[in-house]
């Protein structure tokens, strides 16, 4: 198990480095200038551009840049964000706790139903809650978050005027008041983001039981003469979830990506939103480090994935 | 209106036979603006009357807590970092410059105790000097006194090179005495009409040098305070989050009495435009929002029942188009559109001629955008002063037809106009934004009615304004026969905007496209108009000089304005703001307040 680790993270920092280089090429191909803005300012003349280009190393060869940076990295120094002039880190650890709290509820949320709802439709395939919880999961995984996120608005805000829809990093009440506010503003945005996953996740948990429950040994422990509840609880749940568990753990990424959007829609200061701002504003060091970063996730996910399937199955060696 | 004339009227009010207030109203008669009477007035050593804002709170706070939405979020709070209008504004809530611009264009005092002037002797008739007396008793947040330290150590601290300063244009070129703790002479090394530049308006706020000193030059970046501002403004600082959230609290030694009104600022950043005009209008979430582009139909929708309103602003954006007199399509010494080249068609006057008459700025006004715009036939069109009577716009296709037809264009099989073998044929580009497409589709179908034909292009905005040299779709390249875009004027001065039309600021290779003349058309008398007004004293032959380039410019129709823009922003409708269309949004928040 220990050797096996240490070799799946071997491996994982050539596809890390690989990754930075093509993340780094693209950026330094794609147009745009973290000046721009000065460009069309008649009060600034064009040599201060020129001059700010030159003293943060923009007008450098892509690859004495690539190398630059890379050194930086090694280093622990994540670089400065040429659009605020303060560390890359400083600014991602701000925005990482909004970004955990609504990712983190969201998941929550989207199990807290998937896991019912998909188990309770398996143990009853074709019956009238199967076919309800089947139509509401195809609706709610072929709307995207940027559409059910605009409807809430427009439903709950607009029309309803029940919840705010711009998300307060900083909210001024205290006590139990602090903490409705708090609610009250997640709700929308965890809902969008929640409700997306649990759709597609409820999808997965009754395959997965429907795979499970048809078995012999379900039949088995049913002809023992065993309770309906502990059929399923203890024979069938435990082992369909094992690939349930790691398709979680692998969709981590793509909700962190789904995120994005989400948060722009809500002014979540995540670092979803920071990465839009940064890309908007052509500034290289924030978009490498919050890409990076997100690059990590895929492949310590990847691995938490792989260690779990082990780990759940032990018919999986570590090899 | 002549210059005589001024002079006879300025003349009247120095004899007390006119009033200040009847001479604002006679030039106002003519279109001058206040601003520019002011100007006028006081270039002539004519007391002024300070226009006031009517501020009705009798004590300061008790307004509760200010929520402004700033969609395009600020990113830093060191304002001589600034890269953009967002990181200024922010600055602005902390920090004060000497004085800063009215909506009329009048210079109000923050940190001055007057607004130098003639009549005063703090501005040197050679026009060579400015004297600036400071408003005495004024504390930084930290509690230590605002004195004249500040003021030379900001020059320094933004002239420096090694600081990377985004106002050094402002600082560099001017030298400053301190005269005593609360005076100081600025010296201009020509004689500068234009005086109101340094320690004015956006690029003027003053940082305290008891802060900032250890963190000048090459250490300005790792300044604490390039994050926490420590300002003299009515607002002091809690926290800030770049991109994200900026809060403050009531300055309770603010240097103004009885303000300011609210007890906490928040500025809040992030998401779009028109969900930030939602948050103010529709559901009342956010006070104020800045910066709507939003198109003036969807404005108006929320605004029915809303509660919150749009206010309009007027500035000296210009949305414009530009025709290329030289060849875009050929290359020389590794340039396209070189000056050395001409256009085979767009040099023939008719043909510029007829494409203006294509224009039909009236429609694009009314249906693309509203009260964002207001259809002008001129390149400079505030302050009111300095706009030329002289040009007019019309949208006529028979005539443009029958200029062509005189000039010897003639239709060919496929309805395209061509003379000696060129035709009529242009490539159209602009930025991508919805406004800016619909435009030009109303320019094509004219032009096609007229026998020319346009193929339209879009490049993105973040394209189009970069100044990336090795990009062939920038603005500044303009390798293409017609291109639209907005050009800002920031100061209620156009000299620097008047830079555009001159010939030693044309944009090519050797200058990296850097050139300020994008269009690359040049008049040896608008240089000559240009280098006398940068030198003279006298305001109406100054604004004669401004208007005769603008005419020669319009009127050659290399320049095609289309309208002047308007800023938008929106605003609660319990709250009193007070906008200005030469400053900054936020640049006098110490008086808003809610009736």
């Amino acid at each position: 198990m220990g050797t096996y680790l240490v070799r799946r993270l071997l491996i994982a920092l050539p596809s890390l480095l690989g990754i930075s280089v093509v993340l780094f090429t693209v950026l330094a191909l794609a147009p745009g200038d973290p000046f721009e803005e000065m460009a069309t300012n008649p009060n600034i003349p064009p040599e201060v551009r020129l001059a700010l280009r030159e003293k943060f190393g923009i007008d450098d060869p892509v690859y004495l840049r690539y190398f630059r940076w890379l050194a930086a990295m090694m280093q622990g120094d994540w670089g400065f964000s040429f659009a605020s002039r303060v560390d890359v880190d400083t600014l991602i650890l701000q925005r990482l706790p909004a970004t955990i709290f609504v990712i983190g509820s969201s998941q929550i949320l989207a199990l807290a139903i998937a896991l019912p709802v998909g188990i309770y439709a398996a143990t009853r395939p074709y019956s009238i809650f199967d076919q309800i919880a089947n139509t509401f999961a195809f609706i709610g995984f072929s709307l995207p978050t940027f559409f059910t996120g605009l409807l809430f608005i427009l439903v709950f805000s607009i029309w309803l005027d029940w919840l705010p829809f711009v998300y307060r990093s900083d909210i001024s009440a205290t006590g139990w008041r602090w903490y409705w506010e708090q609610i009250r503003q997640a709700i929308m945005p965890v809902m969008v983001l929640g409700l997306f996953q649990a759709a597609s996740y409820t999808r997965y948990v009754r395959s997965a039981v429907l795979d499970v429950i048809r078995l012999d040994y379900v039949t088995t422990a049913r002809a023992k003469g065993l309770g309906e509840k502990t059929v399923v609880v203890r024979h069938v749940v435990r082992n369909a979830l094992i690939p349930v568990v790691t398709l979680v753990a692998l969709q981590m990424p793509t909700v962190f990506g789904g995120a994005i959007v989400t948060e722009q829609i809500f002014r979540i200061p995540g670092i979803g939103s920071l990465l839009i701002s940064a890309i908007l504003a052509n500034d290289t060091p924030v978009i490498m480090a919050v890409t990076f970063v997100f690059a990590c996730l895929v492949v310590t996910f990847n691995l938490i994935a792989d260690v779990l399937y082990g780990w759940l199955d032990p018919r999986i060696a570590f090899r | 209106m002549n210059e005589t004339e001024i002079h006879d009227m300025v003349a009247d009010v120095k004899e007390g036979k006119l009033s200040r207030r009847g001479f604002m109203q006679r030039l106002a008669a003519f279109g001058v603006a206040a601003p520019t009477a002011w100007h006028i007035l006081d270039f002539h050593g004519v007391a002024q009357a300070q226009s006031l804002t009517a501020y009705k709170p009798t004590k300061a706070g008790g307004g509760g807590p200010l929520k402004i939405l700033l969609w395009q979020a600020p990113t830093l709070l060191n304002p001589h970092f600034a890269i953009g209008t967002k990181d200024q504004e922010g600055s602005r809530v902390f920090y004060e410059p000497l004085a800063g611009w009215d909506t009329d264009g009048n210079l109000i005092p923050f940190l001055a105790a007057e607004i130098p002037s003639r009549e005063n002797g703090s501005v040197s008739a050679d026009g060579l000097s400015v004297t600036w007396k400071l408003k005495p008793n004024v504390k930084w947040h930290d509690g230590k006194p605002f004195t004249a330290d500040d003021c030379l150590f900001t020059a320094a601290y933004a002239a420096d090179p090694a600081t990377a300063a985004t106002t050094i244009g402002t600082y560099k070129d001017i030298k400053i005495e301190k005269i005593n703790d609360l005076t100081i002479k600025i010296t201009f090394a020509k004689p500068t009409p234009f005086w109101a530049d340094a320690f004015v308006g956006a690029a003027g706020m003053i940082l305290p040098k008891h802060i900032f000193e250890p963190f000048k030059g090459a250490a300005s970046r790792d300044a604490p305070a390039n994050l926490r501002p420590v300002g003299t403004s009515a607002y002091k600082f809690i926290d800030f989050k770049p991109g994200d959230i900026l809060r403050g609290e009531r300055n309770a030694d603010y240097h103004i009495a009885n303000q300011p009104h609210f007890d906490t600022i928040e500025v809040k950043g992030g998401g779009d435009a028109v969900s930030a005009a939602r948050a103010v209008i529709q559901t009342g979430e956010f006070d104020y929002a800045w910066n709507m582009q939003v198109e003036d139909e969807i404005l108006l929708r929320m605004e029915r029942g809303g509660r919150g309103k749009a206010i309009p602003v007027s500035s000296g954006n210009i949305e414009f188009i530009m025709l290329n007199t030289t060849d875009p399509w050929t290359e020389v010494d590794g340039e396209r559109s070189s000056v050395k080249t001409k256009h085979p068609t767009l040099t023939d006057p008719a043909v510029r001629a007829a494409i203006n008459l294509l224009i039909d700025r009236d429609s694009v006004q009314r249906f693309i955008y509203g009260r964002g715009g207001r259809a002008t036939a001129n390149f400079v069109n505030a302050p009111p002063r300095y706009v030329s009577p002289n040009m007019k716009y019309e949208f006529n296709i028979d005539k443009a037809n029958k200029i062509l037809d005189d000039a010897g264009w003639v239709r060919g099989a496929d309805g395209i106009r061509a003379k000696g073998g060129n035709k009529l044929k242009y490539v159209y580009q602009t930025s991508i934004n919805a406004p800016r497409q619909k435009n030009q589709a109303i320019v094509k179908q004219a032009a096609q009615r007229a026998g020319i034909d346009i193929e339209l292009k879009s490049v993105t905005a973040s394209v189009f304004f970069s100044s990336d040299v090795a990009n062939p779709d920038t603005y500044s390249k303009f390798y293409c026969d017609m291109q639209m875009y907005t050009t800002t004027m920031l100061q209620p001065d156009p000299e620097r905007f008047m830079l555009q039309l001159v010939s030693w600021e044309i944009a090519n290779k050797d200058n990296k496209w850097q050139g300020r003349n994008i269009s690359r058309y040049s008049s040896a008398e608008a240089d000559a108009a240009f280098r006398e007004a940068q030198n003279s004293l006298d305001p109406a032959r100054r604004t004669a000089l401004f208007i005769r380039m603008n005419d020669i410019f319009c009127g050659e129709n290399i320049i095609v304005p289309v309208l002047a823009r308007t800023r938008m922003a929106a605003s609660s409708n319990n709250l009193v703001v007070q906008p200005s269309g030469w400053d900054l949004d936020l640049w006098m928040l110490n008086a808003w307040f809610r009736p």
